[in-house]
């Protein structure tokens, strides 16, 4: 029908370009039949223009004013007519006070990026070299929005159900041991699909892939010489944007087909997509950074702000997003409406979301309109939304963040706890005892499903440096050892680093084990970190986001080199998937609500019954009654996991099983592999059947049936 | 940009020359989906053919989707490592036979 209004006539013409009024909605670039609709709002300018570039010109081609009665409102809006659709980048000039008390930082010798804009040029390919005098450095772009997704749709696969597999979209597959065609790309992922599925993954999260500039801050390793750069991506110039130099076609401008189509072909895998995405900040920086969008078209609505004018800085990074101002608020939401609708995301990881629940000027609130909208959003109603709840400003939500009976949370307290326990501290196993059932003690109306449970993620130590480092490492970052966190709870088995020490490696070796063993029969969400499965290291970097190298390149000849880590692991995520008691979406009873004979969950200790929670107890173990699998309604064996943290090993008194049932052995710990864990319905009998043997510092985990 | 059309034991050869980008897919959408008209065996020749752009490759998907409509295939021949590579990572390899030369795909479709 569009194509019969009979309104789509120019009206106007100027410099050679025709042009008529357009709609003011939707916000951004639209194309509609022979033009593009141009929209865009700003609560503060006295006048705008749109900029229009032939791809990649140095000069714009034409520049035009919207004349005052294309504004409707805060709104200007116009349609411009036979315009290359993919040839064309814009941007916006606007004109206005700059007066930093008031909050006003306009300046008309700047070009801006559309906020709405869906495709951005200028860092088409990964750190190819920029031109630094460019006028207009950050260009938006259309993009085609007719991808052919055929019958596909977001998964929305249950979410206890879901091992999440945390990745850079470049580190994946930038090492040479990858083998793909197109190292560090989205259709690199691609080809790797077969190895997500083999190890049992059933979830990614990408680590931000919204447009930013590999290049921003940028510097010289003062020692080394080494080009640091910015590599994981917390700094996003456009939220509507793929990046670019993420996609093997990104230098052809068709990032968004790319993406698309790794997403279609996980999903075709059953594989779900979350995004990691960055709302608290953008990458113009403080009043000393460049001005990109935001700044320039509406800094006061867009940005926190003190009463001086200056930035609040509740991320750490120069500047707050004012994210429950009421226009702020609606941009996040079509945000996420678009990457929901159009990219069939399955959920999103709100990087320091605390701040989503700030006010205006800082405060935390406590019922924030932003985090209501989300939780009741009709588009995003099936997505996942995960906090990481808390931010640099000192506001730690984990257990409280206002969650609307749809957030969940990375669980901070799992990890620490997690760290501490397996490392040997006393005083854990009380706490321990709530993370792996699911921490009802943080979560108990919301359930186990709000947990995401994670023992390493991208930001500190990867699991292996967990046991080989005791201290952080981050001499290569160029700032003298200063950044990145210190509280690792890491241990280092008794050599700081790489050994040839036997003893030491297998200890380390083990303590992995332990840490996928436990991480794999808690409840809640487990997620993993790249490459943890097949013990990548950092070499002791717990912040390594400045480095284009081997620091973030997962090396795949670890598969081979650390093959009893990896097979141990893809067993513990199969043991997961083949068992739904331990896959619960609400917390257990401790009681037999089945008739089964055994309560749905039971703590013990050495003596069965009893376990000792006195500060110097490092052991204790759990069963899960299969018969209250997913709360009654689904049939299981009976697992019980016994974990002796001590240095010297324990012989664990077993329940006795009801029904003639038997103790099998899965994983023993403390075996060197292959005898260390079973494949699932071919695990040996207990030859005792009363006590089992759990050695120093191992996890066993039996099946009983 | 240049378009030939020509018909090959029964079956339509849409012949392309030229770079197909979003000045001449117009051009070149008008004369395949004329030629591809009530089809079901097309065969697209991109021998010639350098440069595909992102309009070029959706009027490729257009013709596929003219000729699926009646129940048909669309065979590309003479497609460059580079163009594959590009149709591969987005996706639009998944909906067309390849084939090296004319005679292979002509063959193509007799093993369909």
């Amino acid at each position: 029908m569009a194509d019969i209004r009979i309104d789509y006539y120019p009206t106007h013409e100027e410099q050679g370009i025709k042009f008529r009024r357009g709609h003011a909605l939707p916000f951004g670039a639209t194309m509609v039949p022979n033009g593009v609709n141009f929209s865009i709002y700003s609560s503060a300018a006295t006048s705008c223009s749109l900029v229009l570039f032939e791809r990649g010109e140095p000069e714009p081609f034409a520049e035009i004013t919207f004349p005052d009665e294309f504004r409707i409102g805060n709104v200007y809006c116009m349609i411009v007519f036979d315009l290359d659709f993919e040839r064309l980048e814009y941007g916006y000039r606007m004109d206005g006070p700059f007066n930093p008390e008031q909050g006003h930082r306009f300046d008309k010798s700047i070009i801006l990026s559309d906020p709405y804009g869906k495709a951005i040029g200028g860092r088409d390919t990964w750190l190819a070299k920029p031109n630094w005098d460019n006028i207009y450095p950050y260009r938006s772009r259309l993009a085609f929005e007719d991808f052919d997704w055929e019958d596909d749709r977001p998964l929305e696969l249950p979410i206890e159900d879901l091992v999440v597999y945390e990745m850079h979209v470049r580190g994946f597959t930038m090492h040479p041991s990858s083998e793909v065609r197109n190292p560090g790309t989205f259709s690199a992922i691609r080809s790797k699909i077969p190895y997500l599925k083999e190890l049992g993954i059933n979830c990614i999260e990408l680590m931000p892939i919204y447009e930013y500039d590999e290049w921003e801050n940028s510097r010289e390793n003062p020692v080394t010489g080494e080009l640091l750069i910015n590599f994981w991506g917390y700094s996003t110039v456009n939220f509507f944007s793929p990046k670019a130099g993420y996609a093997a076609t990104g230098k052809f401008g068709m990032q968004v087909d790319e993406l698309k189509t790794l997403i279609k072909e996980l999903h075709q895998n059953g594989i779900e997509v979350w995004l990691d995405v960055v709302f608290n900040h953008t990458a113009e920086g403080d009043h000393r950074g460049h001005t990109i969008s935001f700044r320039g078209i509406d800094n006061k609505t867009y940005y926190m702000l003190t009463p001086e004018g200056y930035y609040f800085n509740f991320s750490g990074t120069g500047n707050t997003l004012n994210c429950n101002h009421p226009v702020v608020r609606n941009m996040v939401l079509d945000c996420l409406r678009y990457w929901a609708a159009d990219y069939h995301i399955d959920g999103f990881r709100f990087d320091l979301a605390a701040i989503l629940g700030r006010a205006q000027d800082g405060r935390p609130l406590s019922n924030p309109p932003l985090l209501e909208s989300l939780a009741h959003d009709p588009i995003l109603a099936k997505c996942k939304l995960i906090a990481e709840a808390w931010d640099a400003g000192g506001l730690y939500q984990v257990g409280s963040f206002p969650a609307y009976g749809r957030w969940a949370e990375w669980n901070g307290k799992y990890r620490d706890n997690l760290r501490k326990y397996l490392k040997g501290d006393e005083g854990q196993v009380g706490d321990m005892a709530q993370r792996i059932l699911g921490s009802p003690d943080l979560y108990y109306q919301r359930g186990p499903t709000a947990s995401i449970n994670f023992i390493c993620c991208h930001d500190g130590f990867t699991l292996y440096d967990m046991f080989a480092y005791n201290t952080k490492h981050n001499e290569a970052n160029g700032e003298n050892n200063n950044d990145g966190a210190n509280d690792n709870h890491s241990w280092n088995c008794g050599w700081e680093g790489e050994t040839d020490d036997p003893a030491i490696n297998h200890l380390r070796h083990k303590l992995i084990k332990n840490a996928f063993a436990i991480l794999m029969v808690s409840q809640g969400v487990p997620m993993v970190l790249m490459g943890d499965e097949m013990g990548r290291t950092q070499k002791g970097n717990n912040n390594t986001y400045c480095h284009d190298s081997e620091l973030n390149w997962l090396n795949w000849s670890l598969m081979e080199e650390n093959s009893d880590l990896y097979s141990f692991a893809r067993h513990t995520i199969r043991f997961r998937q083949a068992h739904p008691v331990l896959r619960n979406s609400k917390h257990f009873q401790h009681r037999d609500y089945v008739g089964s004979g055994l309560p749905d969950v039971s703590l013990h200790g050495v003596s069965a019954w009893f376990p000792d929670w006195s500060e110097s107890s490092r052991a204790f173990a759990v069963m899960f009654c299969g018969d209250h699998a997913k709360q009654g309604s689904s049939k299981d064996d009976v697992i019980y996991v016994a974990m002796n943290m001590y240095w010297e090993g324990l012989a664990f008194e077993l329940p006795h099983l009801p029904n003639e049932k038997k103790w099998y052995l899965s994983v023993n710990t403390d075996l060197p592999h292959p005898a260390d864990s079973f494949e699932i319905g071919a695990e040996p009998l207990l030859d005792q059947q009363n006590t089992v043997w759990v050695g120093s510092r191992s996890v066993v985990i039996l099946v009983g049936r | 940009m240049e378009v030939t059309v020509k018909s090959e034991e029964g079956i339509t050869v849409i012949e392309a020359a030229g770079n197909i980008d979003s000045k001449t897919a117009p051009e070149f959408q008008n004369s395949a989906v004329s030629a591809a008209e009530g089809k079901d065996k097309i065969i697209i020749d991109l021998t010639k053919v350098e440069f595909l752009s992102s309009a070029g490759l959706r009027v490729l998907l257009m013709i596929y989707r003219q000729i699926k409509a009646n129940n048909g295939q669309v065979v590309l021949v003479g497609t460059s490592e580079d163009i594959q590579d590009v149709m591969a990572n987005t996706g639009f390899l998944n909906f067309f036979i390849l084939a090296e030369n004319l005679e292979e795909g002509i063959q193509a479709f007799k093993e369909v």
